[in-house]
């Protein structure tokens, strides 16, 4: 594993931003994520490592409340951001999604112009006071997600127009205007060419400063470039966690490392 | 291990230069299965181009007219004394001879005929010119031209229809009628002009198919496809969204899908029972008013749009949705701003399809009572339009159709003309709009 660049761990202790205690996700009668218990940190990049079907996604999408839109899933256990369970009756997961921001596999911008991509979230969600705000926001959030220099003198072309590389950090321009804590990213290079991917995991090292950063992915060159902390799944448990270096160079568990080594999966 | 000993048959060594036999075949079967498509598209386009030259043979005679011209100046004192006998039409009828006869003999043109003869050309002109002249007093005593519709018979003989051949036994036309016809032609008196009162004109009584015109039926089918429209696309819309976006997914659901899609397949005329059940007889509203009309087409229409609209929203890619619930829109947020725009297009074709669709249906008009009703007035006002009774245009050359001087087939063939014409001008809109609304994205 000489190609793997291992990044160095901060050694300061972070906050914790996300913790989960006991999560079970039923489809149906399938069990598909048993007894995950996971704490994942502020301002750090975490990654989800495992074959697929281990239940990596369905856990991410967990964190903002996607799966309520799937009728046969069940949610047990707690999942706590900030102390606060997201699954208590009082929250609106609307109102959660604007805080944990999501990033598909599949770039996903609307069938419209650049600008309103990004100011859609800002829009519904009241933050901006007038057009001038919004622009600013607008152009803030495109500032973070690497793509303002590419597409500043074209805002009203339709972000279906661009490239899939430039329209997946449209897509993370759009997740942090509307000011989330936390980024979940679903595979979001896995539709990307190498030199596209390349930009996007530069984006998400420098995210990394602002938000709580939870990326699931199929490639573990990426989970090691990109990540200080790791969480292995298989078959719906979380086999491992731990930081990233660890798990890549010193697994404790067989199952990592026959994962990492190339053997299952 | 017998199958172990087997060999597989042994592959004949051929360049790729020499198709081989099982090659030969498919390439065969595949040019057979073209051949199939090209003449399945030509019945089609055959049968399609036989229609369409029927029709236009058929209907055109319905949009001209055979009128005789006659120009003549009704002095005060023949006013005064027409008026005061007892007869008043049959005077002004004599009026009229004598001043088409007068005409004829300026012109040069020698011919006898009497009373009885224009009787048979052209009915009882007098009433016609009696009601002109108590309507416009003031043009008595100027020179006043008349357009007076030929009977159906003589309109016949000059579409090729009547021949002298088939009115040997005819008590309404007699041959020496035909000799005064071909007279009045070559004096330039009868011409044949464009009927526009079959196009602006109210229906006519059996006796009189030259009077007849679609109208007040066009008239009809427009309030009754208002009706569907500001019915059935909000109801249609709101049911598809609810259940495509919203609805829980068990049993009652099902249940409620699979009877839509039975709907669709319902015969209309059930649909025109049931509107003379429940909107006639229960709810008291009036027999053959558009109103009526509308209500049970929005009943025959609301599956169709359903369905397209259903469709063409489940055609919208789930990745919107979950891009929209992601910025942490809510579901009516996301169903609005996002998968409702992306499906327009859809649901806008599956209304008009199912508008046209309406407009040309007939059997749900028959049991309304729209087909009865000889609609002879347009409506009072915008909402004496809903209410009062009218005909349709399917239910008006339903009625022509049935009637029995052949004048009136001639005028429903005429009315399918300018039925398919609406139809194909909605049918376009459709594709005008589509392709708008495409162009956004």
């Amino acid at each position: 594993m000489n190609d793997m660049r291992t990044v160095e761990t901060d050694v300061d202790t972070k906050e914790v931003k996300i913790a989960a205690r006991d999560v079970q996700v039923f489809y149906g009668d399938n069990h598909a994520i048993k007894d995950v218990s996971v704490d994942i940190e502020d301002k750090t990049v975490t990654a989800f490592i495992g074959p697929s079907g281990c239940g990596k996604s369905t856990f991410l999408r967990c964190i903002n409340r996607m799966n309520d839109t799937i009728d046969i899933c069940r949610v047990q256990g707690d999942i706590l951001i900030d102390d606060q369970d997201i699954y208590h009756p009082n929250v609106d997961p609307v109102q959660l999604r604007a805080k944990v921001g999501m990033v598909f596999q599949k770039p996903n911008p609307f069938p419209k112009s650049i600008y309103d991509n990004v100011a859609y979230g800002p829009r519904i969600h009241g933050l901006a006071r007038n057009k001038a705000d919004l622009d600013d926001i607008v152009e803030k959030s495109l500032r973070r997600g690497a793509i303002w220099d590419e597409v500043k003198d074209r805002l009203t072309a339709p972000g279906t127009g661009l490239s899939g590389g430039q329209q997946q950090r449209l897509c993370i321009a759009r997740a942090v205007a509307t000011e989330p804590e936390v980024l979940l990213m679903d595979e979001p290079c896995s539709a990307l060419d190498p030199i596209a991917t390349a930009q996007v995991e530069e984006l998400i090292d420098e995210l990394r400063k602002n938000y709580s950063v939870v990326i699931v992915t199929h490639s573990m060159q990426q989970a090691a470039r990109v990540s200080q902390k790791t969480a292995f799944f298989h078959l719906g448990n979380l086999v491992e966690y731990g930081e990233t270096g660890t798990i890549f160079t010193n697994p404790v568990d067989p199952r990592t490392e026959s994962y990492i080594t190339g053997r299952i999966g | 291990m017998s199958d172990a000993s087997m060999t597989p048959p042994a592959a004949a060594k051929s360049g790729l230069l020499v198709a081989d036999a099982r090659t030969r075949k498919r390439n065969a079967a595949e040019k057979r299965f073209r051949a199939y498509g090209m003449i399945a598209i030509g019945i089609g386009l055959l049968f399609l181009l036989f229609l369409f030259a029927s029709i236009l043979r058929s209907g055109m005679p319905a949009f001209t007219q055979t009128v005789l011209d006659v120009e003549f100046t009704l002095t005060a004192e023949q006013f005064e004394t027409a008026e005061s006998k007892m007869l008043k039409t049959g005077e002004y009828q004599k009026i009229f001879v004598a001043a088409l006869q007068g005409q004829l003999k300026d012109r040069g043109v020698a011919v006898d005929f009497d009373a009885m003869a224009i009787e048979r050309l052209v009915g009882k002109p007098g009433g016609t010119i009696r009601g002109f002249f108590l309507e416009n007093p003031d043009r008595v005593g100027t020179p006043v031209s008349f357009d007076l519709a030929a009977s159906s018979r003589v309109d016949g003989y000059f579409n090729g229809r009547v021949t002298r051949d088939s009115i040997v036994d005819s008590r309404f036309l007699m041959t020496t009628d035909l000799d005064l016809a071909d007279a009045l032609e070559e004096a330039g008196i009868i011409r044949s002009a464009f009927n526009w009162n079959f196009i602006t004109g109210t229906d006519s009584g059996v006796d009189n198919p030259g009077g007849a015109g679609l109208g007040a039926s066009v008239i009809g089918s427009f309030f009754m496809m208002l009706v569907v429209l500001f019915l059935s696309l909000p109801i249609g819309v709101a049911a598809s969204i609810y259940l495509e976006e919203f609805a829980p997914k068990n049993r009652w659901t099902d249940l409620i899908e699979v009877n839509i899609s039975n709907l669709a397949a319902v015969p209309s005329i059930v649909f025109g029972i049931l509107g003379l059940a429940v909107f006639i007889q229960f709810a008291g509203l009036p027999q053959s008013a558009p109103l009526v009309g509308g209500l049970v087409l929005t009943l025959m229409t609301l599956p169709t749009i359903i369905i397209s609209t259903r469709a063409s929203l489940a055609a919208v890619p789930p990745s919107i949705r979950d891009a929209a619930l992601g910025v942490g829109a809510s579901k009516m947020q996301s169903v609005f701003h996002h998968v409702l725009p992306l499906a327009m297009p859809g649901i806008l074709t599956g209304t008009i399809i199912g508008l046209a669709q309406a407009l040309g249906e007939t059997a749900p008009l028959l049991l309304i009572g729209m087909v009865g009703f000889v609609a002879r007035e347009y409506p009072e006002g915008f909402l004496a339009g809903f209410t009062e009774a009218n005909s349709a245009m399917p239910a008006q050359i339903y009625t022509w159709a049935s009637r029995a001087d052949p004048g009136f087939y001639e005028k429903a063939w005429g009315g399918i003309i300018i039925l398919l014409l609406f139809l194909i001008t909605m049918n376009a809109i459709a594709v005008i709009l589509r392709r708008r609304f495409e162009r956004r994205w």
